[in-house]
């Protein structure tokens, strides 16, 4: 087979797998939008607080340790311990709920009623907040995530693929740590199914989804429900931060990740965990032909970033809704 | 941002709304927050520790005392020409933007207010050209002079002869990145290597296109112009696809420790250029003494001898040497912004006053003159030893290209000059 064929179908390979990095951040704007309406813009800041904590906790470090020198005059930084990467992932996700239900408690209670623009805005003050938040307690510094998860090309597969083509075909380039997001993606999207379809909150979570109104009227929480939903956003920006982490160390640019998430969500629709899924993937296979075909050989490179922009609004000019959003039937 | 660094900025704002004091005032427009605060904290805690240390240890420069005007930019163009507004007032005497972008959103700004920009190794190249720049300086070194120093390393790596090699250029898609890319195709030219330039969006996290490309076109030798989240991923990519890694060159804005620690064992071998010499400097003993031990750093003392905390107390340095000068020439210690340009223009920094300063070797000699304002343009290679944990010097200071660049500057320089109807000439008061 042609060489040039052979490397077109690597970066279709490749693509899937960015698109399914993308798809773990859009996982968590779908998970809040769909249970209360908000349009959450704090979830990129959320996946990198969750890796800050995940880090911060792992190297024993001590939270607020400037802050606490500053005012007590001492010299604390860490506790002098490490803690095994497992402890520290269920000690995350506690501080994660708690951020969760702080959220709905200081914040989202008291904008009951209010319009999605209002809701919106305060995602933003919630953003800037937790940015602050991260920094203040962990430090502005790069920190390493060591999970032990495997990082580099596939030998095997390289290999296993190299004669497919002539001389000048290398074989197939898979990142292992690609291979290991998209599994985790799987078992985190399953997760999510079976949670809602087959748990009494996950069925309550769907029927505050479907209407607020008739799930209050049946004696469910709106306000338990909600600090569920924000928990499991709090689940999906961990395994993200910790995914992107991995890529390029626990930094403050971690944030900028929901960028890659939005049109995702504006082609796969803002309700839909499978939209997230499909639209992750074909936003990722998109941009990353179109800049191997076109992008790179004729329009100096660099076009991934608004292309995937422009293939969500193609899609968005035909169905506003995105490919899996639920349509939306005003009667007067 | 710090507690310290918060009290700092409230003070000098309390400062400023009293009497105006007769102080050398200095802003440091850093960036302590957002996605590019690991590059900025270190240069900022050097800058500003090296200039407290002064103010401890000699009660400031020729006896004046040194005010420092912290202003958050968060490497953002519009929050850096914000603090140079704010801050302009306070009787600034020089800028040292730390970004390209603001770098050029203030090139016109202070030529009007007659204040002095330092941008030491970044922001507009041809501003070397100090006929038409009169109130720009670019010394001790610019990007196209780091492509020179590049070019000639691998020249001395490949017996003088690079024809028919392939060098990729990964660059910031921005005005930084792009700076390059003009005196790599000139020195393509001339030493007959194919070059491609490959472009990273901003802010770079996702680069896998860009390496497949690589991988698929199997370059020589590679290039990095990058910043912030960029460098890392790029050396983690890099490091993926299994590019040798000794011949994976960064710029001096792709060489500090940060950049290779996240991809750990992999990142062994990575080199970057470097305008200033890293390691243990007896300065730094002065600066423990009289800053971090009084419990005055800039903040935590971690960052003490990294290679951007170096470079930052470096620009520190350059910045009291500009205005030890002014109050040479002028016969006063009370100096204004005009005054400290001249200082700038007349600066010479040699080897004895580098080691008499404590920091020997820690820069290159050079001088500036009202028609060059770009310094010596030489520049070392060091190399990652992950091992070590630690950059290790691999030259001494290489000269850069000025064949191929002084016409470069000239051009861009004089198309500068025609578009805001400048007449070239050093500056007369």
């Amino acid at each position: 087979m042609p060489a040039d064929f052979l490397y077109g179908v690597e970066v279709v390979l490749n693509g899937l797998m960015a698109g399914v990095m993308y798809a773990l951040v859009a996982l968590g704007f779908v998970l809040i939008f769909k249970a209360s309406g908000i349009f959450n813009f704090a979830q990129g800041v959320m996946a990198l607080f969750a890796a800050l904590t995940l880090v911060g906790i792992m190297q024993g470090q001590v939270p607020f340790a400037h802050l606490i020198n500053e005012i007590f005059g001492t010299e604390v930084h860490h506790f002098g311990w490490e803690v095994p990467a497992l402890l520290a992932i269920l000690l995350t996700l506690v501080v994660m709920i708690a951020l969760a239900w702080s959220i709905q408690k200081f914040l989202f209670k008291h904008l009951v009623g209010q319009e999605p623009i209002i809701l919106f805005m305060a995602t933003i003050g919630l953003a800037y907040f937790l940015e602050g938040l991260g920094d203040l307690m962990w430090g502005s510094n790069i920190k390493t995530l060591d999970l032990g998860l495997p990082q580099g090309g596939s030998r095997w597969i390289e290999d296993a693929t190299a004669g497919l083509g002539g001389d000048d075909f290398y074989g197939f380039f898979i990142d292992k740590l690609d291979l290991v997001a998209t599994l985790v993606a799987i078992v985190l999207v399953l997760s999510l199914i079976a949670f809602s379809q087959y748990t009494k909150h996950g069925r309550a979570m769907r029927a505050v989804a479907d209407d607020h109104q008739a799930a209050l009227s049946v004696g469910i929480s709106l306000n338990f429900i909600w600090v569920l939903v924000w928990s499991l956003a709090g689940l999906v920006a961990l395994v993200a931060g910790v995914m992107w982490g991995a890529k390029s160390g626990v930094q403050f640019s971690l944030s900028l990740i929901a960028l890659k998430a939005l049109p995702v969500l504006m082609l796969g629709g803002f309700t839909s965990i499978p939209g997230a899924i499909v639209g992750g993937l074909i936003i990722g296979v998109g941009e990353k032909l179109f800049e191997y075909t076109i992008g790179a050989p004729f329009l100096g490179g660099a076009t991934e970033n608004w292309f995937a922009y422009m293939l969500a609004l193609m899609f968005l000019v035909f169905r506003p809704q995105g490919l899996f959003g639920e349509k939306i039937i005003e009667r007067v | 941002m710090k507690l310290q660094n918060l009290t700092a900025v409230a003070l000098a704002t309390a400062l400023a709304s009293g009497t105006a004091m007769a102080d050398l005032v200095i802003p440091d427009l850093s960036y302590r927050t957002g996605a590019y605060a690991a590059g900025g904290t270190p240069f900022s805690d050097g800058f500003q520790d090296y200039l407290n240390m002064l103010n401890a240890r000699d009660g400031g420069i020729g006896g004046e005392e040194i005010r420092i005007i912290e202003c958050e930019t968060g490497y953002n163009t519009e929050k850096g020409v914000e603090c140079y507004e704010s801050t302009k007032g306070e009787g600034a005497l020089m800028y040292q933007p730390l970004s390209t972008g603001i770098t050029y959103q203030l090139i016109p700004k202070a030529t009007a207010d007659k204040i002095p920009l330092h941008t030491m190794g970044y922001g507009r190249t041809s501003a070397a050209n100090g006929e038409v720049f009169n109130w720009v300086f670019n010394y001790p070194a610019n990007y196209w002079d780091a492509a020179g120093v590049i070019v000639n390393y691998l020249l001395g790596e490949n017996d003088g002869d690079l024809n028919g090699k392939k060098i990729a250029l990964v660059y910031h898609n921005s005005a930084y990145g792009k700076e390059p890319i003009r005196t790599l195709e000139a020195l393509s030219e001339k030493h007959g290597f194919e070059f491609n330039p490959i472009a990273v969006d901003h802010p770079g996290q996702e680069q896998k296109s860009q390496w497949l490309q690589i991988r698929r076109e199997r370059p020589d030798y590679v290039m990095m112009w990058g910043w912030g989240v960029m460098n890392q991923v790029a050396i983690q990519e890099a490091a993926n696809i299994g590019f040798p890694m000794e011949n994976f060159i960064g710029n001096w804005w792709s060489g500090a420790e940060h950049d290779v620690t996240p991809a750990g064992a992999a990142a062994n071998g990575y080199k970057s250029l470097n305008m200033n010499r890293i390691g243990d400097l007896p300065v730094f003993e002065d600066i423990k003494k009289h800053v971090h031990e009084a419990g005055e750093a800039a903040g935590d003392g971690s960052n003490l001898g990294t290679v951007l905390y170096t470079r930052g107390m470096y620009a520190a340095m350059l910045a009291q040497e500009a205005i030890a000068k002014a109050q040479d020439i002028h016969g006063v210690s009370d100096v204004t912004p005009e005054m400290v340009r001249d200082g700038m223009e007349a600066l010479a920094v040699t080897a004895d006053r580098m080691s008499e300063l404590g920091m020997e070797g820690i820069g290159p000699e050079f001088s500036v003159t009202c028609e060059d304002h770009g310094g010596s343009g030489l520049g070392i290679v060091q190399q990652w030893n992950a091992g070590d944990n630690k950059w290790v010097a691999l030259t001494d200071y290489l000269e850069p290209n000025d064949e191929i660049t002084a016409p470069l500057v000239e051009e861009d320089s004089a198309a500068f000059a025609a578009e805001n109807n400048i007449t070239p000439g050093c500056y007369k008061g």
